[in-house]
């Protein structure tokens, strides 16, 4: 299956910048910073999809890739960077509780899931297979982000890095999902990224704050 | 009969390059510093000139110094020296290095460490206290990291002794492995925080609130300073050789190596260098000083990246074998 060492070489490597990307964006307080992150994310991912279509031969994948390098590293960081710049929340500095012990939380979940993915990647005939632990972490650790983060555009950039964790968990258990399913996904996240932007306009017109912890009591002052 | 005291040539050999070459070296960076930031560069002998001037001049001792503010300096110099003939930077086949191992390397640096806090303390002035506790808290946040750099290496290349980790890594036939590339970025940022660089600590300024490394030197005048100076050029040439080695040893001359295969590391070694200051240098002009109690955050960082690369080797590479 594998066709050359090298391309088995590139994949892992890739995977590996996709993890340490994930643990850097776990721990930038910049939005700003963690925007370009996403986008460079995003770029890995493209790259690493290339590699296994090169590899494996299958052209519906090169759709996928070039529908990620539009979509992630183009379009949405694009929408990010206009609406904070509208928000004027382009220097916000986002004060996290302790980043040695989110890293450490991190560093749990990364062993939990390469010990979930190991029966997985056994099964797996792809050449990217062993990397579906990373994957698997990478969306861990993207849930790890929303959970700490208190502002909403760093949640939701927490979200779309999520949906980059699963796409690479695609591309490496399977050869990516079918066209139709992906075409629905970009959309999906096009769209939400349209609505939330709506919704950050909203949250600071009613609290003058991006701060989402103004959203838990639900008492009228 | 002569031919069993040749590696011992090479083995002093290296040993009086590396004391003869650190304060050059530092004197490149400080260059390249300077014109990354459009200033006018001193020239490279600066460091050699400053030397000079210090041995030149007349030691002046707080009343209250011990003995041990006296003998600091040169045990600090001599762990150094030290140090240098165990890192493998032009030839492997060194005598020296069996007597210690890589972990007792990380001892070494802690043993010279111990003594310029100890001394730095021994006055009894505020700042010298202060650059001691805050030299401690940096060093024990930087070890763990930089024993989980080392346990890295040791995976990779079964072994425990830096030149045999170079022999088996120059002659590997396999392509660079991702866990190398963590382990070197968690490398570079203990090299930072241990020799007083900028995210860490400005080596340039002598302001009272960030100052680490400078708070423990302040009261060494003279012959004392010049050698507590030059122990820490030598350091990070040392760091640095220690980083080339364990990432980028191609060119050294490995066991049993000739004239001319020498000649070759030396060249080798000499560009590795001038081009690992540059990078050092643009590193340092890119980033602004933490502040201190970010420091530890900065180095939980290097150990968690050391950390991921041991995980992504042990778990990439034991899949791959399955």
């Amino acid at each position: 299956m594998l066709r050359s060492h090298l391309d088995l070489e590139f994949a892992k490597l890739l995977a590996a910048a996709m993890l340490l990307l994930s643990f850097v964006m776990l721990s930038t307080r910049r939005t700003q910073q963690l925007i370009t992150l996403f986008a460079w994310q995003g770029t890995i991912l493209f790259l690493s999809t290339v590699l296994v279509a090169h590899d494996a031969g299958v052209t519906e994948l090169y759709f996928s890739a070039a529908l990620t390098l539009i979509l992630k590293v183009i379009t949405l960081p694009l929408v990010l960077h206009f609406l904070i710049r509208r928000l004027g929340a382009q220097w916000d500095n986002e004060p996290l509780v302790n980043i040695p012990v989110t890293m450490l939380v991190g560093l749990v979940l990364v062993i939990f899931a390469f010990g979930l993915a190991q029966p997985i990647s056994i099964l797996a005939t792809t050449i990217m297979r062993h990397t579906i632990g990373i994957a698997l972490s990478v969306i861990l650790l993207s849930f790890l982000m929303m959970i700490t983060r208190r502002k909403a555009v760093t949640q939701v950039i927490g979200f779309l890095a999520m949906e980059n964790g699963l796409f690479l968990a695609a591309t490496s258990a399977t050869y990516g999902m079918p066209m139709v399913i992906e075409l629905g996904i970009a959309l999906d996240l096009l769209v939400a990224v349209f609505i939330l932007g709506i919704f950050f306009f909203q949250i600071r017109e009613q609290f003058d704050s991006l701060d989402l912890h103004h959203l838990e009591s639900l008492r009228e002052e | 009969m002569a031919l069993k005291f040749v590696p011992f040539m090479w083995q002093f050999g290296e040993v009086i390059l590396a004391v003869a070459l650190a304060p050059l070296f530092a004197g490149w960076i400080g260059q390249c510093r300077a014109w990354m930031q459009n200033r006018s560069a001193p020239p490279l002998t600066q460091q050699y000139r400053m030397l000079r001037k210090l041995f030149k001049k007349d030691v002046a001792l707080a009343e209250n110094a011990s003995r041990l503010y006296r003998t600091a300096p040169y045990v600090l110099f001599a762990t150094m020296v030290l140090v240098a003939a165990i890192t493998p930077s032009v030839v492997t086949d060194l005598p020296f290095a069996h007597a210690a191992d890589a972990i007792a390397l990380i001892g070494l640096f802690a043993t010279a460490r111990v003594f310029q806090a100890l001394a730095a303390m021994d006055i009894g002035t505020s700042f010298g206290t202060l650059g001691a506790r805050r030299e401690m808290m940096v060093g024990f946040l930087a070890e763990p990291a930089i024993l989980m750099v080392f346990f890295n290496a040791f995976l990779l290349f079964d072994s425990t002794a830096l030149t045999s980790l170079v022999d088996n890594y120059s002659t590997h036939p396999s392509v660079i492995d991702p866990s190398v590339i963590f382990a070197a970025i968690a490398f570079v940022m203990v090299l930072l925080a241990e020799n007083a660089r900028i995210p860490i600590d400005n080596p340039a300024t002598h302001l009272e609130l960030t100052m680490i490394h400078e708070a423990m030197v302040l009261e060494y005048s003279a012959r004392h300073l010049a050698l507590v100076e030059w122990a820490s050029s030598l350091k990070l040439f040392n760091y640095v050789c220690i980083g080339i080695a364990l990432f980028l040893p191609w060119g050294i001359a490995i066991h049993g190596a000739n004239l001319i295969a020498i000649l070759i590391a030396l060249a080798a070694l000499s560009v590795k260098l001038a081009f690992c200051g540059a990078v050092l240098a643009l590193i340092e002009s890119l980033s602004a000083k933490l502040r201190i109690f970010r420091a530890p955050e900065f180095l939980a960082m290097a150990f968690l990246i050391a950390v991921l690369g041991l995980l992504v080797h042990l778990l990439l590479g034991a899949n791959t074998n399955a």
